[in-house]
């Protein structure tokens, strides 16, 4: 079946399977940033932006991508590398693997209504499809929280 | 994972319902706990080119798309206006945000999941659910049968004025839940709902009157636990789903009774 998708701001023409997973199809086009980790939809390693929403790539077929904007890590590199600083210095990296589909996520968290007047509690129950195997999520919530007031004060 | 021959996008329910007429055509939803078979389809079939994923206002009801994500259900202003926070509680466990934004409302519904905290909400307010060929059919009645080949298009909630109350219980956060129990006070009376009792969500009979006493609400709670069917899995024991009913329609009604006071 073939199908146009925008990703990461490149318009693509490609034949598919019908039951090939976005998450293959992104790996066959160089997007090793998307990881699957569980298999079962819950750890939200594989996590990418579609049309702007964040999307389980494993759980979602590459032909239900067709006319529609995919976004990976590596389109989003600038994002990603301003917010990984606040992550690293907060020592929230760790092993490193959660941390791509973990950076998805916060990325389209940052573009909710009023995510600036947000509690921990909002903010952890958001983040909740991503699962850190090395644990300690205390060390995200500081990067997040010292992230987020950054924006803000350069919003200002 | 499952696999398939063929992929199409539905042009209309009449195209969806020919096409699953087929035992090994499928629907697809949003394809996350189909995702974890192995099953080997024949043709997908894909509802998302026919606007069901949308929640209409009309004058007496709204009208919940079978593609309307979960996501939909927690932040929508209208559900919020007529329900309060109580869609928001039902979904909010369930998994992450990633997954809500791609778990439908009739994937949720159609699978007659036990586990399903999509059912017991629904099952506890004034609704029915519209089938393309058996048209609308009441929530419990929809919900006591087994799946079939017609297509679910729409739930109906009537706006009948109704105060609701979502309470369930997980050993863990986002974990499948170990009981869940809607409760919804409306002039005409009370409807209880208990899901995940590992079976599928199920009304209680009502036999609480609108302002019940004390000792009504006691001898209701005695009747919830005799009439409702318990069974243990690895998530409890049917003794402990009996414990935590006692308890949560306890609880609904304190809070139903305290907010309409």
């Amino acid at each position: 079946m073939t199908i146009t998708v925008t990703l990461n701001g490149k318009r693509i023409t490609d034949d598919v399977a019908p039951d090939l997973l976005l998450y293959d199809w992104l790996r066959q086009k160089g997007c090793l940033s998307v990881k699957c980790g569980c298999e079962t939809t819950n750890c939200g390693l594989c996590t990418v932006h579609v049309d702007g929403k964040p999307t389980l790539s494993c759980a979602m077929l590459a032909v239900r991508a067709d006319k529609k904007t995919v976004t990976t890590l590596e389109g989003l590199q600038e994002e990603a590398i301003e917010f990984g600083g606040f992550m690293a210095d907060e020592g929230a990296e760790q092993c490193g693997f959660c941390n791509p589909g973990f950076i998805m996520n916060v990325l389209a968290m940052k573009e909710e209504p009023d995510v600036y007047t947000w509690t921990d509690r909002q903010i952890k129950e958001y983040l909740e499809g991503n699962l850190c195997r090395c644990t300690g999520y205390a060390g995200h919530l500081r990067a997040i929280r010292r992230y987020l007031a950054a924006r803000q004060e350069g919003m200002k | 994972m499952f696999t398939a021959g063929n992929y199409v996008v539905a042009k209309s329910l009449e195209e969806a319902y020919q096409l699953n007429q087929k035992k090994t055509a499928g629907i697809l939803g949003g394809m996350l706990w189909m995702r974890t078979g192995k099953r080997r389809y024949s043709t997908l079939i894909d509802l998302s080119a026919l606007g069901l994923d949308g929640i209409k206002e009309t004058e007496n009801e709204l009208v919940i798309g079978a593609m309307v994500p979960l996501r939909e259900l927690e932040t929508n202003e209208t559900l919020r206006t007529y329900y309060g926070d109580a869609f928001l509680e039902a979904v909010r466990h369930i998994v992450g945000t990633q997954f809500r934004h791609m778990a439908t409302v009739g994937g949720s519904l159609f699978g007659r999941y036990g586990f399903s905290d999509v059912a017991t909400i629904f099952l506890a307010l004034d609704c029915t659910v519209e089938l393309y060929h058996a048209g609308e059919v009441p929530i419990e009645t929809f919900l006591a049968q087994k799946p079939d080949r017609d297509v679910l298009v729409a739930v109906h909630l009537k706006k009948t004025p109704c105060k609701v109350c979502y309470q369930s219980q997980r050993i863990t956060e986002t974990d499948f839940p170990v009981l869940t129990c809607a409760v919804s006070r409306q002039e005409s009376g009370w409807v209880f709902a208990i899901g995940a009792r590992p079976s599928i969500a199920k009304r209680i009979e009502n036999t609480l009157p609108y302002a019940p006493t004390a000792e009504e609400i006691a001898a209701f709670v005695a009747h919830a636990d005799e009439t409702l069917s318990f069974d243990s899995n690895m998530r409890g024991s049917e003794e402990y789903r009996r414990h935590l009913t006692r308890v949560f329609v306890r609880r609904a009604i304190g809070q139903l009774m305290e907010e309409t006071r």
